[in-house]
């Protein structure tokens, strides 16, 4: 019988970049930016590392293939270094193989990174690439992300029979609240407050998707070490202690592309991970359980739909939640304090990693009270790789001791 | 008795006002506003006559067993292809079983009765049978030349056979006449033509009377024996003058659609020959003339099964589909006459894998799905474990074809960030009829025209077109359809 991996590892460190168009900055200037801060904030020096993790999504016109990338931009010690990628949930992926290696009793400490540089495509949004292997590009439909995820919000406005109206304007006040959050951080790509007419009032990227429904893809780096709870309680014996409390990835079947009992209107994968993560980090009740969470709002029907997927919200009545301010940072269960894919920025593979950050800054109580939960317990991450008919889903719970 | 089984038609949807193109040219050639009468049928950005000549096919063999069918001919000068055949296309896109007679059928603008005259010669001889013989085109003139406002874009389709023919072929005359009247070298995009005056007088107005006496002494019939006279030209003048010589009544002359289509070149006689279908009667004797390169001329007498044939679109219910292309200068860029820039993302490579292309045609041609034998589940492309998560038999499926099943709109969004040649693209999720999901592209509609639990076709439609490598690239898109009445 499986135990899952609440308990088992902590951890001991963590570092995140700015994210944004950091036009002057190599992936190397990124990854030891992160790397810094982490190995600071983790009290160990680089040869303490034992192994690493590294994700990053987009080959092309980022770091390349392999690990290599990670070993000589760190010049680490000739340790492993493996590469993962799983659409947006490459970061989770690669944290939740040190994790795994850490709770193997493989590694003593390991390394989570996650990097993407992503503003040496040439234009905006994620660049052309038959993501889902060549047939798909053979008869598949001439789509962006935008537009595979607003597919999201007609059938949602068609299963729950709410007007997109009202649709519309949840999704602006989801993107309202995350651009309020992400102008009080300084870390964020996008720093500016919108208010809620100019967002409805947005040019239209895909229907029923406008300019402010869309997260911004940027470059950015973030890390973690991780380690035992024995471990930290030496180097760290007078801190807190942030503890993994789930880690659950979930993939696309067919069922939700191919087969015709998909509602289209949430993501079955989330549905699952989710479940098993709260069945794993012995949670029951989630809505008055989860304290905070970084989901992943690569659109604000994305994250409309994902509040109903995690069981925050019941199911159609997360409109309703939306606009109560349910989710803002003074409501009862905060979503991206750190401003989110939307404003804090969306470099594929380091998001996952950037929303643990976060977490565990706010488990650690380290943010100035502006953009600080209050006491929280635990913390939530959700990524959404793919597209909602086809795509893999990680959710992380984090906790204080 | 050798004749044709059955026939169809297809205009593309959009219309371009002959004043528009006027508008935009008329200043380089004023005298072409005697040409500007009317409207033309201009190919969609995603048609060419490879999915002209599809869509004509598919409305021929309607009712028909697709099973039955023994040859696909297709006819254009202005095939995708100069070496792959494009038979093969409209036959896979018919998911026609591949041991069937294909054949490419160009050069002149007679081509396409050439290969009407092929089949009926192939099933006359008993070496084949129910030959579709599907011709298009899609004909360029130069910015501001006549050709730009004559020709038309457009498709039409017969099945040749020998069982319940709905028009018996009596006979044919043919002439051919190294006659450059018009042409296109091997590397042109655009047609070239010679002085109007000789190609009216000498060329319509010798030739096809020529033909049609040959014909007519040949078979010992009059002219005055024919219900409809059928032949292109596009001249006013030299079709009366020639209707004159041979003693038509003006109303027995099949109308050639120059107000509303445009002449289609090799498609032309096929389609005015099913538009004179769509009327025919039973005893009914059709004349059937092509024009260009010399003539075939062919004589059909219509049958008692004309009154049993499927009802179908053909080139009235086409006509009926339409919208305006009110702006000249897409039309431009749809045909790649001028550069347009549809941003980096469209500069991506589109790469096309042949040997991808070969293993999964059935599926990319011929809209294949498979349809698991142990539960009933059809599912869209083919699958070798079932999707049913109730289900997961492994290797259990049969397939079937679901180009000819419609479905109905389960998602969609419109999308401006997608590389196209007409942003924003439309695309969504379709649920096809009988079970199975996909992602399609819409086409031939307006974002006004989707909403969930629409009715659509779909429609074999250029995916693609990647210039650095000249491919032309095929998959079905969804069309949405009105609703019929519950």
């Amino acid at each position: 019988m499986s135990e899952g991996i609440r308990d088992k590892v902590v951890i001991l460190g963590m570092g995140c970049t700015r994210f944004g168009e950091r036009w002057d900055d190599s992936p190397e200037d990124l990854a030891v930016e992160a790397f810094t801060e982490c190995l600071e904030d983790a009290q160990i020096e680089k040869k303490d590392l034992q192994a690493s993790w590294l994700g990053s999504h987009i080959d092309e016109i980022n770091i390349g293939k392999g690990g290599n990338f990670l070993g000589l931009a760190l010049k680490l010690p000739l340790i492993p270094v493996t590469r993962v990628e799983n659409f947006c949930a490459s970061g989770t992926e690669s944290f939740r193989g040190a994790c795994y290696g850490v709770a193997s009793g493989a590694y003593d400490i390991a390394l989570a990174f996650g990097i993407e540089k992503l503003k040496d495509t040439g234009y905006g949004g994620l660049p052309d690439s038959p993501a889902f292997g060549q047939m798909q590009a053979a008869i598949g439909p001439n789509a962006t992300a935008p537009g595979m995820f607003a597919q999201l919000a007609t059938a949602y406005s068609a299963r729950y029979n709410i007007p997109m109206e009202r649709v519309k304007e949840a999704m602006a006040h989801v993107s309202w609240k995350s651009h309020q959050n992400g102008a009080k951080n300084p870390r964020a790509y996008l720093r500016k407050p919108i208010p809620i007419e100019q967002i409805m009032g947005a040019p239209m990227i895909a229907y029923p998707l406008g300019l402010f429904d869309c997260c911004g893809v940027c470059d950015g780096a973030a890390c973690a070490i991780v380690t035992t709870p024995e471990i930290a309680k030496k180097v760290k014996p007078n801190e807190d202690i942030v503890k993994v409390k789930a880690l659950q990835i979930s993939v696309s079947s067919g069922e939700e592309a191919l087969y015709t009992d998909w509602d289209g209107a949430g993501m079955l994968t989330t549905q699952t991970a989710s479940s098993k993560a709260y069945e794993e980090a012995g949670i029951k009740d989630p809505r008055k359980e989860i304290s905070m969470m970084e989901v992943h709002d690569c659109f604000s029907i994305t994250e409309l739909a994902t509040m109903e997927d995690l069981r925050i919200s019941e199911p159609g009545k997360g409109p309703d939640d939306v606009l109560d301010g349910f989710y803002d940072l003074d409501g009862q269960i905060p979503c991206q304090p750190d401003g989110g894919l939307k404003c804090f920025g969306h470099p594929i593979a380091a998001s996952g990693l950037r929303m643990i950050y976060e977490m565990y800054s706010q488990l650690l109580g380290r943010w100035p009270e502006d953009r600080a939960v209050k006491d929280p317990k635990f913390g939530l991450t959700h990524n959404l790789g793919g597209v909602p008919n086809q795509n893999v889903c990680s959710i992380a719970i984090l906790g204080r001791e | 008795m050798v004749g044709i089984r059955s026939y169809g038609g297809y205009v593309p949807r959009c219309r371009i006002n002959r004043m528009i193109i006027f508008g935009s040219m008329g200043w380089l050639n004023p005298a072409n506003i005697m040409n500007s009468q009317g409207e033309k049928a201009v190919a969609n950005f995603d048609e060419d006559s490879v999915t002209m000549a599809t869509a004509a096919a598919a409305d021929c063999v309607t009712g028909f067993d697709r099973g039955d069918i023994g040859g696909v001919y297709f006819a254009s000068t202005t095939a995708s292809y100069k070496e792959r055949l494009c038979a093969n296309l409209v036959a896979g896109a018919l998911a026609v079983d591949e041991s069937t007679r294909t054949a490419d059928f160009a050069g002149g603008l007679k081509a396409g009765t050439t290969a009407l005259l092929a089949a009926l010669d192939a099933v006359g001889a008993g070496n084949a049978n129910n030959i579709v013989v599907s011709t298009a085109d899609c004909r360029l003139g130069k910015m501001g030349s006549v050709q730009e406002l004559m020709f038309g874009d457009g498709a039409g389709s017969v099945m040749v056979g020998d069982k319940d023919v709905i028009a018996e072929f009596k006979g044919s005359f043919s002439t051919g006449h190294d006659f450059v009247d018009h042409f296109r070298g091997s590397e042109a995009k655009y047609d070239r033509q010679w002085e109007e005056r000789w190609i009216r007088d000498i060329g319509f107005g010798q030739f096809v009377p020529e033909a049609i006496n040959g014909l007519c002494e040949k078979c010992g019939v009059a002219p005055a024996d024919f219900a409809k006279i059928i032949y292109p030209c596009y001249y006013g003048g030299a079709r009366k003058k020639i209707n004159k010589t041979l003693g038509f009544e003006p109303e027995k002359v099949q109308d050639n659609m120059q107000a509303v289509i445009g002449d289609c070149g090799t498609a032309q006689p096929l389609m005015m020959l099913a538009k004179a279908l769509e009327e025919a009667k039973p005893g009914d004797k059709l004349l059937v003339v092509s024009y260009g390169s010399g003539c075939d001329a062919l004589y059909f007498e219509v049958t008692d099964n004309i009154t049993k044939l499927a009802p179908r679109r053909s080139i009235t219910g086409s006509l009926t589909k339409r919208a305006d292309l009110d702006n000249y200068l897409k039309y431009l860029v749809w045909r790649h006459m001028v550069p347009a820039d549809t941003g980096l993302r469209g500069e991506e490579q589109k790469w096309t894998r042949w040997t991808l292309q070969w293993r999964t045609r059935k599926t990319i041609l011929g809209m294949e799905a498979s349809r698991c034998t142990k539960c009933g589940t059809q599912q869209f492309p083919p699958q070798r474990i079932c999707v049913n998560p109730e289900c997961g038999a492994i290797d259990e499926m049969e397939r079937v074809v679901v180009s000819d099943k419609g479905g109905k709109v389960f998602s969609f969004t419109s999308d401006m960030l997608a590389a196209s040649a007409n942003p924003p693209a439309m695309y969504g999720s379709v649920d096809i009829n009988g079970g199975g999901r996909y992602v399609f592209d819409f086409t031939d509609c307006a974002i006004d025209d989707l909403a969930v639990g629409k009715a659509v076709e779909f429609s074999f439609r250029i995916k693609y077109y990647d210039a650095m490598r000249d491919i032309t690239n095929y998959f079905w898109k969804a069309v949405p359809v009105a609703e019929e009445a519950e």
